[in-house]
């Protein structure tokens, strides 16, 4: 092998390195949406290596829902922190509040829509022209087909026929007063590189991503932690289980996986083993409908 | 193990889909639960088969229509390689999804369906990906099963595909029969062509050399952002951040930023936070200057001694991709790598005949798919390869100034 080249977790890294460096140099306010998942922990790695030793030409953001992991909060507060940037935290218990939102109701009543409404708003606030995520191609059909420059109306919908063709890696930014565009810097990479990523670059993650002891209830053979978020009837089995997370989100809509997993090797050694997919595994909102992540897109969800 | 990029095309019909859907499944890369979502709709259907299409169907209104929409990409990983996949649809209206598909793509996939043979729009593709100038063609023939894997079928289709690579000058092309619907020569050799003695798809995929497609000759540093901390500690760190697209850039090169000029040394070279001696393509990296020369987003740094050209007239092939046709004279922002400047589109010389290559006489209005030779006029100079030597900077987009949308892709000649 010639000393240059560049083994595909490089490539992949260049390639994120060049789109975040795009956001910051062709939008005047942008953002980076921060969850405490290991997605948007692995962007926050990649604007360190963008931007070092300069600062951070956005703030990170949470839209927060009130349903988060103590553990991710924890993470995102010691993050901020230890790298020394400015973390925007917005409630969604707030805009309930003030916008008169109806809660969902059920067994598993998820904020997960109504947190579109805190983004749009917190966009709103502070005038927000892009903000980053960490959404994979990989993850869903629908994010399949959307581009890693996504602009949004200002009802910050995606409209799937109108998308610009996106060639070469040329970026198209620009846009009209009230729209935004959404940037997803890793949108190449599978939840596979991310675990190789994380291992390679010895990348601090939340506790939960490992195992650890939880009680759960067993729903339809997904297994959820027990919280105030979800109502518990008699009828339900809950035990006491050694699990990890594969994905975090809301304690409401992502579900626990079976796992002695202490290290990154063995949470890579079972993905390698595993059969289902991660958002089929571990998130209870996209099993809706056929066309759940489609619609939430279009409605303005990130 | 490194990343393979590559565009399947083909007409309706021609079960491109499907073949996603064969390499996806056979190479495991899809999941149980994945596979019962497509089982559950399957069953709304008629035939009962399970319909691999509908892996790469991804939005509603495509699952309703039966017809893929937009590019869709799609990712597996075998011990060998990674491979990003773009799907294009293969509609005539729909040329403009695959000139983006295949802008990025080391290698295409070509489905001619064995019944049909060489038909009209295996020509377009395959001009498609001669002016895209992508390295690698497989041409897949597909279907082998509904001609009962006939090597006459198969031997007449490459004589006859042979007549259209040498015309377009295709350099590195490859033929391959399948059966993307029951796996004949996808991963494993089909045992129901003994005669074919090539390797499987799979194989010819995992194995295509890429790495000699990166030039690292012409060394091209587009600047993106300048790092300055203006702290204490780093008062006078100015670092311009961007990723080298071409070539090798070592500390203590003497480099040129155009379309200024100005000619200055390597100081110092950062990638991944790391300083080091040299950085090369597809590195993103930081370089440090030893004169405090006036360097912005949309220059570009070159070696000294190796330099683009720069102009303010090029020549282009444009692909209009937009509903809106194009009308000589119109004003445009041009945008190339992080350099943007008004342009406007002056004349067109010929409009290509995506079928055939024939140079027709230019149109009134470009409507969209339409791909003409046209000369443009920029604000100011553009530091610029030609495409087919230098793709990654000889490819530019035109946007439309009010509503923001691209709407042109240029290869410059």
């Amino acid at each position: 092998m010639s000393k240059y080249q560049l083994n595909y977790l490089d490539q992949l890294e260049s390639e994120s390195i060049h789109i975040m460096r795009e956001v910051a140099g062709q939008f005047e306010r942008p953002a980076l949406l921060f969850s405490g998942g290991k997605d948007s922990i692995v962007l926050v790695h990649l604007a360190l290596k963008a931007f070092r030793p300069g600062k951070f030409p956005f703030p990170l953001v949470h839209i927060d829902t009130g349903h988060n992991f103590q553990e991710a909060l924890d993470y995102r507060d010691a993050l901020a922190e230890r790298i020394g940037e400015k973390l925007i935290v917005r409630q969604v218990a707030d805009t309930i509040k003030a916008k008169n939102l109806t809660e969902p109701k059920g067994k598993f009543a998820s904020r997960n829509a109504l947190q579109t409404y805190t983004l749009l708003d917190t966009i709103e606030e502070f005038k927000f022209d892009a903000c980053i995520g960490g959404a994979r191609r990989d993850e869903e059909k629908a994010r399949a087909k959307e581009r890693i420059f996504s602009v949004r109306d200002e009802f910050g919908q995606w409209n799937p026929k109108l998308q610009r063709p996106e060639l070469w890696d040329t970026y198209n930014g620009r846009i009209d007063k009230g729209e935004n565009v959404r940037v997803f810097p890793i949108s190449n990479w599978t939840e596979l590189d991310i675990w190789n990523y994380i291992r390679k670059e010895n990348i601090e993650l939340p506790s939960i991503y490992f195992s650890h002891e939880r009680e759960v209830l067993e729903h339809e053979g997904q297994l959820v932690a027990v919280s105030e978020f979800v109502q518990i009837e008699t009828t339900d089995t809950v035990s006491i289980k050694r699990v990890r997370y594969r994905t975090v989100g809301d304690m409401t809509c992502t579900a626990a996986v079976e796992s002695s997993a202490n290290t990154i090797d063995d949470i890579i050694s079972e993905i390698i083993a595993t059969k289902t997919s991660e958002r089929g595994e571990t998130r209870i909102d996209d099993r809706v409908s056929e066309a759940a992540m489609e619609d939430r897109k279009k409605n303005g969800y990130f | 193990m490194d990343i393979l990029r590559f565009i399947t095309a083909g007409s309706v019909d021609d079960g491109k889909s499907t073949l996603i859907g064969r390499l996806l499944y056979d190479s495991k890369s899809i999941l149980i639960d994945q596979l019962e979502a497509i089982e559950k709709q399957t069953k709304n259907r008629e035939d009962g088969e399970i319909d691999l299409a509908l892996l790469t169907d991804g939005l509603r209104a495509e699952r309703e229509q039966g017809i893929t929409i937009d590019v869709a990409y799609k990712y597996f990983t075998t011990p060998k390689r990674k491979f990003i996949i773009a799907d294009a649809p293969g509609h005539i209206q729909y040329t403009r999804n695959m000139v983006t598909g295949a802008s990025n793509s080391d290698l295409a996939i070509i489905l001619i369906d064995a019944r049909h043979g060489v038909v009209e729009q295996t020509r377009r593709h395959s001009i498609i990906a001669s002016l895209l100038n992508i390295p690698h063609v497989v041409v897949a023939v597909n279907k082998m099963d509904l001609v009962e894997y006939s090597h006459d079928v198969y031997n007449n289709i490459l004589i006859d595909y042979a007549a259209v690579a040498k015309s377009l000058g295709l350099k590195d092309v490859r033929y391959i029969p399948i059966s993307a619907l029951n796996g004949d020569n996808i991963v494993d050799r089909s045992t129901k062509m003994d005669w074919y003695e090539g390797e499987g798809l799979l194989q010819i995929l995992e194995t295509v050399v890429v790495t000699d497609d990166i030039n690292l000759t012409d060394a091209r540093f587009p600047v993106q952002y300048v790092i300055r901390p203006q702290t204490e500690a780093l008062h006078d760190y100015r670092g311009y951040a961007g990723k080298v697209i071409s070539g090798i850039y070592k500390k203590g090169d003497s480099v040129t930023v155009q379309p200024s000029g100005l000619t200055t040394t390597i100081s110092a070279i950062e990638v991944s936070g790391i300083e080091v001696e040299e950085a090369f393509a597809p590195q993103s990296a930081i370089l440090h200057l030893t004169d405090d020369v006036d360097v912005s987003r949309g220059d570009l740094i070159t070696l000294t001694e190796n330099q683009p050209s720069v102009s303010n007239e090029l020549e282009v092939l444009l692909c209009w991709m937009d509903h809106k046709p194009l009308v000589a004279g119109n004003k445009y922002q041009l945008q190339i790598n992080s350099r943007l400047v008004r342009a406007v589109v002056k004349e067109f010389q010929y409009k290509v005949n995506v079928n055939s290559l024939e140079q027709e006489s230019a149109p009134e209005k470009v409507q969209l798919n339409d791909i003409i030779k046209a000369t443009i006029k920029t604000a100011s100079p553009i530091p610029y390869d030609s495409y087919q030597h230098l793709r990654v900077n000889g490819g530019a987009i035109l946007i439309d100034e009010t509503s923001h949308v691209t709407v042109g892709a240029c290869m410059i000649q």
